[in-house]
């Protein structure tokens, strides 16, 4: 049985290196503050939402009617559907095609699925080469480190890092750590394999019931090559990905690119219906868990994700102790509301990395309920008894501080400047170990648990009880 | 399908039926036309088209362009290879006459016609139909395209109503050159793809209406 991943000592180093740490708090806030002012621009942001939200959750509840439409409709396109039930069939499927041609080389662009499963180092095993041609996954492949950010694998490494890597890995100048040179490098480096590659990989953000089609956004436009250059394009992609119709599609593409950088869209949204003559294209639709999270009636407002990270950027935890600490493929809010459900054991203590702010949940584009499941995994980890004494505590003032619904919206006010100072006296108390290594704020100096005392209001009323 | 694989599917689909919630109704989504703040009339939409493109970092010439070849030259002196998928101009080559996709990579300026512009977010519709080989628009240096400015929409609801995304084997929003804020999240250009996009606002010859 394995130890279960102790992300706050793990984000002790993390923390201890107060360069990567104060630059990675602060590009995550300023990202956050551009996705703030790209939803203002929306006047119906909020209406978007509940859309997605109510698209996602249609489309889950009637999840096995869609997924036998897009396979009949992929079909009929002249695209190969597989079915992989976890990521070693996964695994072996995307082999499989590779070996029986002959092809010992694969490019792919970012998928956190092939992440997931662990894709790359199956195929480097059995002789495939891969070159990852995310310019932040290709970092991160090189330096042999998983991805620490969902859309921004090496969001952690300064310029330095970059330069360093690159130089030794490339032979480029280790001096020159300008952003457009180090772009240039990985670009005159992986250009010569997408030009030879004869098979290339993709995930996909959605795909389409209604016309079988693969929909993926990038602002590289490394998966248009990826998928357009070689004569084989394989897709992966989870089960969830599934949207009803070209029309649904529109509201989600409104909040991706909005909610992960504030851009409007990413620079390249492409839709891939079928190969083109003489190529040929396979979509692996994979479960690996999704379908047993799908009947836990707490947790399964999580397959709504669409992976844009806007929960990651916001949390105070995250910011502070860097993605890799997680120790797990996803991170942050959604990761840790999604790692227990892939073992339980190993990923018991990740509910613990939050402040219970409820930012994530504000900024979620489809709505998912991430604090309160955060909470509910909490809860899940007592009755299993797969939790310290210490963290007991913590939950059991979490436990008092939700069952005060006015003092708990106090406690997850989305004002912005509120939230950036929130880790600075939320973090910093005895029960949370994050906040080790951080200063007590000049102002705000209470205990959460004085905070919760003076703050605590004198009635409530059962229908505004937070419900469970 | 094989044993295993019609296996896999039947087991996937029976847990997910077997798992998944009381079912939940689909909403009408609107197409919140009331709600844009710049406009409906069509000047609008090439100020509101022309202000999202130059936001991400593609460039936009609306005045017009009466000698193409002349334009290119001048724009891009250096160029030697010039891909043209518009018949109105011929180029130095033609997309049928590469003998691979890959060989893209040796265009230095690749020119076509776009069937639509999005307001909202400055994009460019392509699809297989007009670049015929896909690579065109990624390989190459530089990537330019004409756009009908009577075909610009809206925004994104309108446009993912365009045939394209129904029929068309590849079709993609292109908004701005290739770029990519992974180091530093400053934004760079170029990333794998092209260095530069420019849309030039130009009338369609016997265009009037959008055409699939």
């Amino acid at each position: 049985m394995s130890r279960p991943i102790d992300q706050a000592e793990n984000a002790e180093k993390f923390l201890a290196d107060t360069v990567h740490e104060q630059r990675f708090d602060k590009l995550l806030w300023a990202i956050r503050m551009r996705r703030d002012a790209a939803a203002q621009q929306v006047p119906e942001w909020e209406e978007l939402r509940t859309l997605a939200s109510e698209i996602k959750e249609h489309t889950l509840s009637n999840l096995s009617g869609y997924l036998i439409q897009f396979e009949a409709r992929a079909t009929a396109n002249g695209v190969i559907v597989h079915w992989a039930r976890d990521a070693h069939e996964h695994n072996q499927i995307v082999y499989d095609l590779l070996a029986e041609q002959g092809i010992d080389a694969l490019i792919k662009s970012k998928s956190m699925l092939t992440e997931e499963c662990e894709l790359r180092p199956f195929l480097e095993r059995r002789g495939i080469r891969v070159t990852e041609t995310d310019l932040g996954e290709r970092i991160q492949q090189l330096d042999d480190q998983p991805p620490a950010h969902i859309t921004g694998p090496a969001i952690h490494k300064t310029n330095h890092d970059v330069a360093v890597l690159f130089s030794q890995k490339y032979g480029s100048d280790p001096k020159n750590e300008d952003t457009a040179y180090l772009a240039g490098v990985m670009r005159e480096n992986t250009r010569p394999d997408i030009l030879k590659a004869r098979a290339g990989m993709t995930g996909a953000n959605f795909i389409v019931a209604e016309t079988g089609a693969i929909v993926v956004a990038t602002n590289e436009g490394n998966a248009d090559l990826s998928a357009n250059t070689p004569p084989v394009h394989i897709c992966s992609v989870g089960i969830e990905k599934i949207i009803p119709t070209t029309e649904s599609l529109a509201v989600f593409i409104r909040l991706l690119a909005r909610s992960a950088t504030g851009d409007p869209i990413t620079q390249y949204t492409s839709t891939f219906r079928g190969p083109r003559k003489g190529a040929a294209m396979h979509v692996i639709l994979v479960d690996n868990g999704r379908s047993a999270r799908l009947g836990m009636k707490r947790f399964w407002h999580s397959l709504k994700c669409i992976r844009c990270a806007a929960c990651m950027n916001t949390c105070p935890v995250y910011r502070r102790s860097g993605g890799l600490s997680y120790g797990s493929t996803y991170m942050g809010p959604i990761g840790i509301i999604m790692m227990p459900t892939f073992e339980i054991r190993k990923y018991s203590e990740l509910p613990f990395s939050s402040t219970l702010n409820g930012s994530c949940t504000h900024v979620c584009p489809v709505k998912i309920d991430i604090h309160e499941q955060i909470y509910g995994w909490r809860e899940v980890m007592e009755e299993n008894d797969q939790i310290q004494v210490v963290k007991k505590e913590a939950m059991r003032v979490a436990d008092k501080v939700l069952s005060h619904p006015a003092l708990y919206q106090i406690a997850t006010a989305s004002v912005s400047t509120a939230l950036e100072v929130l880790p600075h006296f939320a973090i910093y108390n005895r029960l949370n170990v994050w906040g080790k290594h951080r200063d007590v704020p000049e102002a705000g100096p209470e205990t959460f648990h004085e905070w919760y005392r003076n703050h605590r209001p004198d009635h409530r009323t059962k229908t505004n009880e937070v419900e469970r | 399908m094989s044993r295993t694989q019609t296996l896999s599917k039947n087991t996937i689909l029976d847990a997910v039926r077997g798992n998944q919630p009381p079912a939940q109704s689909m909403p009408t989504i609107p197409h919140f036309h009331t709600n844009r703040p710049q406009g409906n009339q069509p000047a609008d939409l090439v100020a509101k088209f022309s202000e999202s493109i130059v936001h991400m970092t593609g460039v936009v010439i609306t005045e017009n362009v009466p000698d193409l070849d002349s334009f290119l030259r001048t724009k891009f002196p250096d160029a030697k290879v010039i891909c043209s998928a518009i018949p109105e101009y011929a180029g130095t080559i033609r997309p049928a006459g590469l003998n691979h996709w890959s060989e893209a990579s040796t265009i230095d300026v690749c020119i076509v016609r776009s069937p639509m512009g999005v307001a909202e977010t400055g994009s460019v519709l392509l699809s297989d139909l007009e670049l015929q080989v896909n690579t065109i628009a990624y390989l190459a240096h530089d990537l330019v395209v004409l756009l009908d400015p009577k075909q610009i929409v809206p925004n994104i609801h309108d446009a993912y109503e365009h045939p394209h995304f129904r029929l068309r084997p590849y079709s993609v929003l292109m908004t701005g050159p290739s770029g990519s804020g992974d180091i530093g999240a400053i934004v760079v250009h170029p990333a794998q793809g092209v260095r530069t996009l420019t849309v030039i606002l130009s009338p369609a010859r016997n265009a009037s209406k959008r055409k699939g």
